[in-house]
């Protein structure tokens, strides 16, 4: 049993080995460690992953052919046309939400990061293990509450149809019934979960390091989490004042956004705004640092420009606070507000391409071997890249006015995001699957896999960007016949990155039932952080003695 | 790790979790100062098209020019309130620097009294700034009895200096634009009636 000394001090007289587990109900629902946390993060993203996946899934079979083919019968029968209108925009906002804030988040900051924050900073654990437990299971919550809104009436019909921006006044007065209630308490939630995850991510990686890990000698993947955590921290308390807002708008008679009271519906969207691009380098920059480790174990060489690196994330994290209205630029700006938007648009541009470069100097000259991380990692250079190039593009206010709300934009977001982001999702979980699991998985499967998805999202999304200067607009679930080619060539898109998904779930299963055992260090000489020092899986509580970094 | 050290380290983690936790709060606070920040920043700038409100005292001080330009005036209406609501002219050619009053007419439709208020703006939106009103219906709530009928009047000028700012001298032609809420806190009619 366990006593309490006087001192506070726990004096507990269980013999405490190092793999000593609790017992199943106590570990995984009881959790403080760090790595089981993680694991429980990312069982849940996939799980997230599926969801929002299949909903983009029904999107682009309605959108396979001009007309209205599903939506009619999904929405169910006596329901109207508006009604089954208004089932597209709530598809469209729970894929938003259920990718931004439950898929990619999770799996990047709470279970890669809590993975591998403490095990490459050379610390026993999180700082606030206890205050982790409490992060996850607000997701649980948070989740449930998002898909319940849908059975729920949001205005014209079921669900929240406000999109994953809840723009006032369609999140106001345009959307009656407790379903946007639900969609806002869900991102109060959520939010709440990344917050406290970012101050234990912060107090973790500022106080713990092992003795002799200056933060110039960290790896990129902490700094990557650190500056993440930061952008959390400034970011997400904006999103939470302005949802707080449009709860009071909607049940309690403010005017926040409410014209007939003063209140100005673009606030909003600078609110929104000021969080929402803070929030897509979220959800890339733990991609950055993964990609680094990856490209360097690869290339067994040492990262090309460290320090270059490290702050050129640090960079990222502080422009990307002040270009929000790059957004916004067609909601009536003077010329010189523009201006400022797009110069401070581009310059982002500049950290973005020293990664680039140093990604591509570290591969140079190196020993390079294309095992299944490093394909991941390439493609997420190359599709990042293409994402970026029209990302400078939409950067031009003049250009955006053309291109706003168009497919040209979907193109651009999904290819820094969706196969951005995701790519490096794949990358990192490639990487130290056998770390996390114990089982190596098959390298046949995880190549096919990559190959599938590779041309499957680009078949997907590549012609977005055509349909997009053709001025199709997005968040419509029909389209004229001259639309027609494009979008069936992005559904079928759909269905082979599909098939590319199910090989990644058989190469899973594969491995956790007959994957050779993996080593501590499998990846040789080329992986030189912390991590690859353990076991794998590594022993429930690591490093008792701290590691001394010379 | 000895007892110390783990004594030493938790308190340090506290200290830092405060300072994290007091920023997240700081950023809480911020986005709130944003709603007033806003409000402020508009006035001042006459960003959006913010028209200038200005006292008789320093209104009169402004001298006319003889640059003569057109001021047109917009209206409109909110489905949720029953009024109607028209300037009396379309247009005015007024001298730059010169007082002018524009008279917009509203009539409540409806068999009860109605509390109205009026958002306004001016395209282009630069000339916000230079847009002074001195007097102006929107200033205040205004009721109207059933049926009732109001000349509403606005006083207003073009400040000269627009004639001076390079972004704004080639201007022409401003629109003042009104548009009329049913007030949050008037008095409520059958709410069957404002469901739209």
């Amino acid at each position: 049993m366990t006593t309490i000394a006087a001192d506070g001090q726990i004096l507990d007289d269980h013999a405490h080995d190092a793999d000593h587990k609790p017992a199943f109900f106590q570990r995984w629902f009881m959790s403080t460690n760090h790595k089981d946390i993680g694991t429980l993060y990312l069982i849940f993203a996939i799980i997230a992953g599926i969801i929002g996946g299949a909903i983009s899934g029904m999107m682009r079979m309605e959108l396979a052919e001009p007309g209205i083919q599903y939506l009619t019968t999904w929405v169910g029968s006596g329901a109207s046309a508006d009604e089954a209108l208004h089932l597209w925009n709530v598809l469209i906002t729970a894929h938003g939400l259920i990718m931004v804030f439950f898929m990619v988040m999770p799996a990047m900051i709470g279970g890669f990061g809590n993975w591998f924050v403490p095990l490459m900073i050379g610390a026993p654990d999180m700082a606030f293990p206890r205050m982790n437990n409490v992060s996850f299971w607000l997701l649980i919550p948070a989740f449930l509450l998002l898909l319940g809104s849908a059975f729920v009436p949001g205005g014209t019909g079921n669900g929240a149809g406000t999109g994953w921006t809840v723009y006032a006044p369609l999140s106001t007065s345009g959307s009656v019934g407790p379903a946007v209630d639900m969609a806002i308490l869900s991102l109060h939630l959520a939010g709440a979960s990344s917050i406290l995850g970012a101050v234990n991510f912060i107090t973790t990686i500022l106080n713990m390091r092992a003795p002799g890990m200056t933060l110039h000698k960290m790896p990129l993947f902490v700094w990557s989490v650190l500056v993440t955590a930061f952008l959390l921290l400034l970011a997400l308390p904006v999103l939470a004042a302005a949802i707080t807002m449009l709860l009071t708008d909607r049940n309690f008679g403010t005017t926040f956004f409410d014209a007939a009271g003063g209140g100005d519906p673009v606030l909003y969207q600078h609110l929104f705004w000021f969080f929402g691009h803070p929030e897509v380098y979220i959800m890339i920059l733990p991609g950055f640092g993964m990609i680094s480790h990856i490209i360097s174990t690869f290339s067994r060489k040492p990262i090309f420009g460290y320090l270059g690196m490290a702050y050129a994330m640090v960079a990222i994290g502080v422009v990307g606070f002040v270009v929000w209205a790059h957004h916004m630029f067609t909601t009536g700006m003077s010329v010189n507000v523009k201006m400022y938007f797009t110069a401070a648009t581009m310059v982002i541009a500049v950290p973005t391409g020293i990664k680039i470069f140093s990604w591509i100097a570290t591969m140079w000259g190196g020993s390079m071997s294309f095992k299944t991380p490093m394909v991941w990692a390439l493609g997420f250079i190359f599709m990042f890249t293409v994402g970026g190039v029209t990302g400078v593009v939409l950067a031009n206010g003049g250009i955006d006015d053309n291109l706003h709300d168009t497919y040209y934009v979907v193109a651009h977001f999904h290819y820094v995001l969706s196969l951005g982001a995701v790519f490096s999702i794949f990358a990192g979980f490639y990487y130290w699957f056998p770390k996390m699991s114990g089982r190596h998985y098959s390298e046949l499967l995880g190549q096919l896999h990559f190959w599938i998805f590779f041309i499957g999202v680009n078949v997907l999304f590549f012609p977005m960007h055509f349909l997009g200067n053709q001025s199709m607009p997005r968040r419509y679930p029909d389209y004229p016949e001259q639309f027609a080619y494009w979008n069936e060539v992005a559904s079928i898109g759909y269905v082979i990155m599909g098939v590319g998904v199910l090989i990644f779930f058989v190469n899973i299963a594969w491995s956790l039932v007959a994957g050779r055992k993996a080593e501590g260090n499998y990846w040789g000489e080329g992986a030189t952080t912390l991590e690859w020092t353990l076991s794998s899986p590594p022993p429930f509580h690591q490093f008792e003695t701290l590691p001394q970094i010379k | 790790m000895t007892q110390a050290q783990t004594r030493d380290l938790s308190s340090k983690n506290r200290r830092s979790a405060m300072m994290a936790g007091a920023m997240g709060l700081a950023m809480l606070g911020m986005g709130y100062a944003a709603v007033p920040l806003y409000e402020i920043f508009c006035r001042v700038t006459g960003y959006g098209g913010t028209t200038q409100r200005v006292g008789e005292a320093q209104a009169a001080t402004v001298q006319a020019t003889s640059k003569v330009m057109s001021v047109r005036f917009d209206s409109n209406v909110n489905s949720a309130l029953p009024w109607a609501f028209k300037p009396e002219q379309a247009v005015d050619r007024v001298s730059v620097g010169a007082r002018d009053m524009a008279i917009y007419i509203a009539t409540n439709k409806s068999d009860q009294p109605v509390v109205g208020t009026a958002t306004f703006n001016v395209t282009p939106l630069l000339a916000g700034k230079y847009f002074h009103k001195v007097q102006c219906f929107c200033f205040t709530e205004q009721l109207l009895e059933p049926g009732q009928t109001m000349r509403m009047p606005v006083l207003y000028y073009v400040d000269p200096a627009i004639l001076e700012d390079p972004e704004t001298r080639d201007i022409e032609e401003i629109t003042l634009s009104y548009t009329f809420y049913r007030s949050k806190d008037g008095i409520a009619v059958d709410p069957a009636k404002s469901d739209s």
